[in-house]
């Protein structure tokens, strides 16, 4: 498969790219953050521990090239360095909260793109209708920052109207673990994150939908398969086919911009998720983990993009033909 | 050359005009505001009244005050970014789809790059290393969203140039000897022209989101009023909790209506680009006007071919009456 490995190559050199910005950014900053933090860390940590954060930020005189292949060669064993206000190793505070952050972006993007490529078959079909005046609607929605729309969502059905329980990932009595009632509180938790990210991303979709199959309905196809005969339902479903390929080959660049706006989202609702854990990283200048955080969710999406590549391809043929050739 | 044409639908028209509030605002905002955003005289956490529209926040600061002078840094920053993105996007793209070769390979990668890498985390790893003193500085501050924001119109203007790269009139004048970059300067960028307006709406769209967000996590200058600022203390303050909706709401609403503005104007622009949208955005009664049938049939897509859309157009109708 041409086409995969290509893609294959694409995120590798991108995966490359995000850790060597890591890697260089501290070194080309004015006024030396590490320093300024070394300062502030004088008296709390120990002189061993200050010489760690030196040696992962590149103070240490080593020069540039070795730095480099030291770090690289520290990523592969999985070692991020460790944060400055927790203490612990990044890479395992990661591994406490990177499932949640997957779990609720993941599904709802996979709600936001089911449902929004749904209604923007049916609102490219009744064009002209008065569902037309959904459009501006969406597009307002569309607008709004996330995390906005989480505090108004927040503020409305969790502590006004009580519908939903507010703030964190699941009921404090229940025990985490496989058991159902944990199983149940994470899900009744998680609807109000999952509905105002939803909501919030949903119109990109609906919309890519809608002009596409408008495009598409021209086409002959869609004529000959009316004047075959075929019931109304099939006809659409033979547009909305050929009308969602776009949408999917554009999934995995919109994946990114998705998870920039939901790690917001985890923000509002105290989310046991990483985008807390950047707010507090931002908050107290935990260089180690703010790096961390970005390579893995970094790393995160080129795999969802590539699974959403893969997907293109299985279905759309004509991919398969080229790459082929 | 075809210049921008924007169909005056409603959609349109109510764009540019919340467009054009908010652009007032941004100007005049400023000397409008009653009082200096960052004096705490008032009593603290008083809802909307006569004296303080939108109320005072915890330390109490006149809230109104604060929408309307952040207004202005919003706005600017938002379209420095937006311009410098779309200026890189154009320079990429358009070098890339005509030049084409190892350069288009090159370039191609390069913007695909940036589009895999998610926007934001990588904003703000480069925002918390900058200094203090930049991150209060708009012009850096629009720099570095723009340094994330051009990929995709990059992208979009790249196809939009491959595409014009093989017509007649680029062609002629490659036969005549015009010089590469004159081509594309002076051929193919004025037929780009709607494709870069839309893409420069976009990113000021994104940008505005971009820096909004950047501070409400604190990561810009609290000492610049913009809406994300105004958004950071109230959250900060625990303002949604305890009910104080005039503190974060106004400010959520002017970034969500500048946002549909933009996009709003964009769907004029897409229906500019692509005929059979415009007839897809009239209204019934429009439709009827133009003698458009009011169910639209398959297989015959009404396309607008008037000069002016949405005024007069001949249509089949009428040349079948004739």
């Amino acid at each position: 498969m041409r086409m995969i490995a290509r893609r294959l190559g694409l995120y590798a050199l991108t995966a490359w790219v995000a850790i060597t910005v890591n890697f260089i950014l501290p070194r080309l900053m004015p006024g030396n953050p590490i320093q300024t933090l070394i300062g502030k860390l004088q008296g709390q940590v120990t002189p061993n521990e200050i010489n760690a954060i030196k040696l992962s930020f590149g103070d240490v005189k080593g020069g540039f090239i070795s730095d480099y292949v030291t770090y690289i060669g520290q990523l592969f064993h999985g070692n991020l360095g460790v944060s400055i206000t927790l203490g612990a190793p990044v890479s395992s505070i990661l591994r406490e909260t990177v499932p949640w952050t997957v779990g609720l972006i993941g599904i709802s993007t996979i709600i936001s793109f089911c449902v929004g490529t749904f209604a923007g078959a049916m609102l490219g079909w009744m064009r002209g209708s008065r569902l037309d005046t959904l459009i501006p609607t969406a597009t307002f929605f569309q607008a709004i920052p996330y995390f906005f729309l989480g505090t108004v969502m927040l503020l409305i059905f969790g502590s006004h109207l009580g519908w939903f329980p507010v703030l964190g990932a699941y009921s404090s009595n229940v025990t985490p673990g496989w058991n159902w009632a944990f199983v149940a509180s994470v899900v009744r938790y998680g609807e109000l994150p999952v509905i105002s990210i939803v909501l919030s991303s949903i119109a990109g979709w609906m919309l890519g939908m809608r002009n596409m199959m408008i495009t598409m309905i021209g086409e002959d196809f869609v004529l000959m398969a009316v004047a075959k005969g075929l019931p109304r339902r099939k006809v659409i479903v033979h547009a909305a086919r050929n009308a969602v390929l776009p949408s999917i080959a554009n999934l995995s660049l919109a994946i990114g911009l998705v998870v920039s706006g939901a790690l917001l989202v985890e923000l509002v609702f105290n989310y046991p998720g990483v985008g807390d854990l950047l707010l507090q990283a931002v908050l107290n200048e935990d260089y180690p983990l703010i790096q961390g955080i970005f390579l893995v969710i970094t790393l995160t999406v080129l795999c969802a993009n590539l699974i959403a590549d893969v997907v293109y391809l299985a279905l759309d043929p004509r991919t398969r033909t080229e790459a082929a050739v | 050359m075809r210049t921008l044409r924007l169909p005056r639908s409603p959609k349109v028209l109510l764009g540019l005009g919340i467009l054009t509030f908010f652009i007032i605002m941004t100007v005049i905002g400023p000397w409008l505001a009653p009082y200096n955003p960052s004096a705490t005289d008032f009593l603290p956490n008083t809802g909307p009244s006569a004296h303080h529209w939108l109320g005072t926040t915890s330390l109490g600061q006149d809230i109104f005050s604060q929408l309307l002078v952040g207004a202005r840094a919003t706005m600017v920053v938002a379209l420095l970014a937006g311009l410098v993105a779309t200026a890189l996007s154009m320079t990429i793209g358009v070098a890339a789809g005509y030049l084409g070769g190892y350069t288009d390979d090159g370039l191609s990668l390069l913007s695909n790059v940036f589009l895999a890498i998610p926007g934001l985390p990588l904003l703000i790893v480069i925002d918390s290393y900058l200094p203090v003193n930049s991150r209060s500085n708009a012009f850096v501050i629009g720099l570095v969203i723009s340094l994330t924001g051009w990929a995709w119109g990059a992208r979009v203007l790249r196809a939009q140039t491959m595409s014009l790269r093989n017509r007649d009139f680029v062609e002629a004048a490659r036969i005549i000897g015009e010089k590469r970059w004159r081509i594309m300067l002076s051929e193919i960028a004025p037929n780009l022209l709607p494709v870069l307006a839309s893409s420069l709406l976009f990113t000021v769209l994104y940008a505005i989101g971009a820096y909004v967000t950047l501070a409400y996590i604190g990561l810009t200058s609290t000492s610049v009023w913009n809406w994300g600022t105004i958004l950071y203390w109230a959250q900060s303050n625990n303002a949604p909790l305890s009910n104080e909706w005039y503190w974060f709401v106004p400010p959520g609403i002017c970034i969500a209506l500048v946002g549909t503005g933009l996009a709003l104007v964009n769907f004029g622009i897409d229906e500019f680009i692509n005929p059979r949208l415009r007839a897809a955005g009239l209204t019934s009664k429009q439709r009827r006007s133009l003698g458009l049938p009011r169910r639209v049939r398959l297989g015959f897509t009404p396309v607008l071919r008037s000069a002016r859309p949405g005024v007069v157009a001949p249509t089949n109708a009428q040349a079948a009456s004739q």
